[in-house]
């Protein structure tokens, strides 16, 4: 007998965008609140469990098309890019720059080359955690 | 070039980061970490020549000042070691093309590697315990990737002994590490020593002291801790064992040097002596393992044992001549292991057993592996003019100058106890009746040949050109005997 997941599956519709955008805010208030890179990545990966748990695999693996793994690579570069970037001025690894930008919507804003770093770590958690889940779960 | 001696760690990881994109093109793995390698060797041997001419570098990551952002140091001893590490690697990738399988080579095998490296690059170089053990878990975390790869049945087993065994050690370490930071609250190695200094070293000092030297040691298999290593490191393939049996150990090794000449030296009565005697002991129950086995693997991975145990001894001498010995057995003792692994992997490829009993004769059939190995097994032992003389001639000359003298004796008698394990394997394998062997194709034969014969000849250069390493030495000795020097190059200003 087939069952029917129909709430499960509209209350997940309404729910993974809401805990998305938590992450993203989570991810951006990392700076001056509690939060970061790392909760930010639990966050959207737990989102995307969600989806998994209310769909099957391949439904999700079609709607989200992304090789993890690629995912963990590009984190980890650009995690070492921004950590790096700071040799090309001859300042000790690791130096951060920031600065203020009045940006068109969000009036003036204070930049800092730590977000870049932290979306390293934010690509790193997602892609290691889908990569986990994804592996145990296709195993037969 | 403020950042120049961070290059060796960085090269690695990038390559690495790189690698991960194209996991099943097995050429562009091979070609990319060969360039990584060289390129970081390269960078490496720039760093030698700074340090050796502008003395010891430093610098603080995030530009904060010295004790409060993350120190990074390359002192003659750390730079040595990571240039070593480097080559040994760069030998073992290229023996891996014609060893390790494909079926490795596309699930990571290359980028597990270079991460391990960055661990055990970072561990050599970094300033700050608790970013020692940041790089510990780095270069343990891929060691554990390297020890499974390949999923056989006695793999499985043996991986999930070390990770226990490793994941216990590493608990130990952050207990410890918090202990430290309770009672001198600093985690940058020159401000606790110098802080241990002003302070004086108490009891609950001599105890995290001793806490130290009980999880390095478990990292690097001394006396009553080392009961994990000969299985763990008899499971992987041959590459993968060359690596760990020339490098991870050795990361707990110059950890524990660390701790004892620049942390904790103020109490040498209770926490050398207590060395001194773990690393007699460790001696002897190398001796006893490398004497007991037929098995080609088991005996020289207990002889692994046995090199930790010189080594920690000389350092337990704290005088220099000890601390310059053990700084030069240290080295030899990472060349000359990768060597032998990468021969006995030659011999088990021809043979198809790494059991001593089943093979014989290979002399007549090849030559070139057979003297190899006399050359390597004599320089394993310290005969004069190869690799192993010099640094257990200092260590023995330390021990006398201490009033160590029993102590001295069993080191030198160790020796021959090592000198009989591999002639062991030269007579049965080499001398004698042919057996029937499984053989193996020329094009192999050659592949893991060339590489084992060059890291071997690494080591007959090291001992001719004693002469030569001696200035390098004698900087690294000497700032082990009086941190002060690391101390103000870190914390200047």
């Amino acid at each position: 007998m087939k069952s029917s997941d129909v709430i499960l599956q509209t209350a997940t519709k309404v729910v993974f965008f809401l805990i998305f955008l938590f992450a993203i805010h989570i991810f951006f208030a990392g700076h001056y609140t509690p939060g970061g890179g790392f909760v930010g990545g639990l966050l959207t990966a737990s989102a995307i469990v969600l989806l998994l748990l209310a769909f099957d695999l391949k439904t999700v693996s079609r709607a989200l098309p992304f090789n993890y793994t690629i995912m963990i690579a590009i984190g980890l570069l650009l995690a070492l890019g921004t950590a790096s970037a700071s040799i090309l001025f001859d300042v000790p690894f690791f130096t951060h720059a920031y600065d203020y930008f009045d940006l068109p919507l969000f009036g003036e804003t204070s930049l800092h080359s730590a977000m870049l770093f932290d979306l390293g770590v934010y690509l790193v958690v997602v892609g290691a955690t889908m990569n986990i889940i994804l592996t145990i779960g296709s195993d037969d | 070039m403020t950042n120049l001696l961070l290059f060796p760690i960085l090269i690695p990881i990038l390559t690495a980061s790189v690698l991960l994109f194209f996991p099943k093109r097995v050429a562009a793995q091979r070609a990319v970490t060969v360039v990584g390698l060289v390129a970081s060797i390269i960078a490496a041997l720039f760093l030698l020549r700074t340090v050796m001419t502008d003395g010891v570098q430093a610098v603080t990551l995030g530009s904060w000042p010295a004790p409060f952002g993350i120190s990074m140091v390359s002192d003659p001893l750390s730079v040595s070691l990571v240039l070593t590490s480097l080559l040994i690697t760069l030998g073992v990738v290229v023996y891996s093309f014609r060893s390790i399988g494909e079926g490795r080579e596309k699930y990571f095998y290359y980028p597990a590697i270079l991460f391990m490296l960055t661990g055990i690059n970072g561990s050599f170089t970094t300033g700050d315990i608790f970013n020692l053990f940041v790089f510990f878990e780095v270069l343990l975390l891929a060691s554990y990737l390297l020890i499974v790869l390949g999923g056989e049945k006695r793999q499985l087993r043996e991986s999930i002994k070390y990770i226990l065994v490793n994941v216990v050690s590493s608990a130990f370490f952050v207990t410890t590490v918090a202990m430290l930071y309770s009672v001198v609250g600093s985690l940058n190695m020159a401000d606790i020593a110098e802080k241990v200094t002003e302070i004086g070293q108490s009891g609950i000092l001599t105890v995290i002291a001793v806490m130290l030297i009980l999880v390095f040691g478990l990292k690097g298999a001394i006396f009553p801790l080392y009961f994990w290593l000969p299985g763990s490191y008899a499971a992987p393939p041959v590459p993968v064992l060359a690596l760990f049996g020339a490098l991870l150990t050795k990361v707990g090794v110059y950890a524990i040097i660390r701790t004892v000449t620049l942390l904790f030296p103020h109490d040498p009565g209770f926490t050398h002596e207590l060395l001194m005697i773990l690393a007699i002991l460790t001696v002897i129950a190398g001796c006893i393992g490398a004497l007991a086995y037929y098995d080609l693997k088991q005996i020289v991975i207990y002889n692994i044992i046995i090199a930790v145990g010189v080594i920690l001894f000389g350092v337990a001498q704290m005088n220099m001549a000890g601390l310059e010995g053990a700084v030069f057995y240290l080295i030899h003792d990472m060349l000359i292991k990768a060597g032998l692994f990468m021969l006995i992997g030659v011999i088990i490829a021809i043979t198809g057993t790494s059991n001593l009993r089943e093979m014989g004769g290979l002399m007549k059939t090849y030559p070139g592996l057979a003297w190899t190995w006399l050359v390597a097994a004599f320089g394993l032992a310290g005969i004069p003019p190869l690799s192993g003389f010099f640094g257990k001639l200092l260590i023995v000359q330390g021990a006398f100058e201490a009033d160590n003298l029993w102590g001295g004796i069993i080191i030198l008698a160790s020796s021959l106890i090592v000198l009989l394990s591999v002639i062991r394997i030269f007579i049965h394998a080499f001398w004698g009746e042919p057996m029937p062997v499984k053989g193996t194709s020329a094009g192999i034969y050659r592949g893991l040949l060339i590489p084992a014969v060059l890291v071997t000849a690494l080591t007959v250069f090291y001992g001719v050109g004693t002469e030569w390493l001696r200035p390098l030495m004698w900087d690294a000795a000497e700032i082990l005997h009086q941190p002060s020097i690391y101390i103000d190059a870190v914390l200047k200003e």
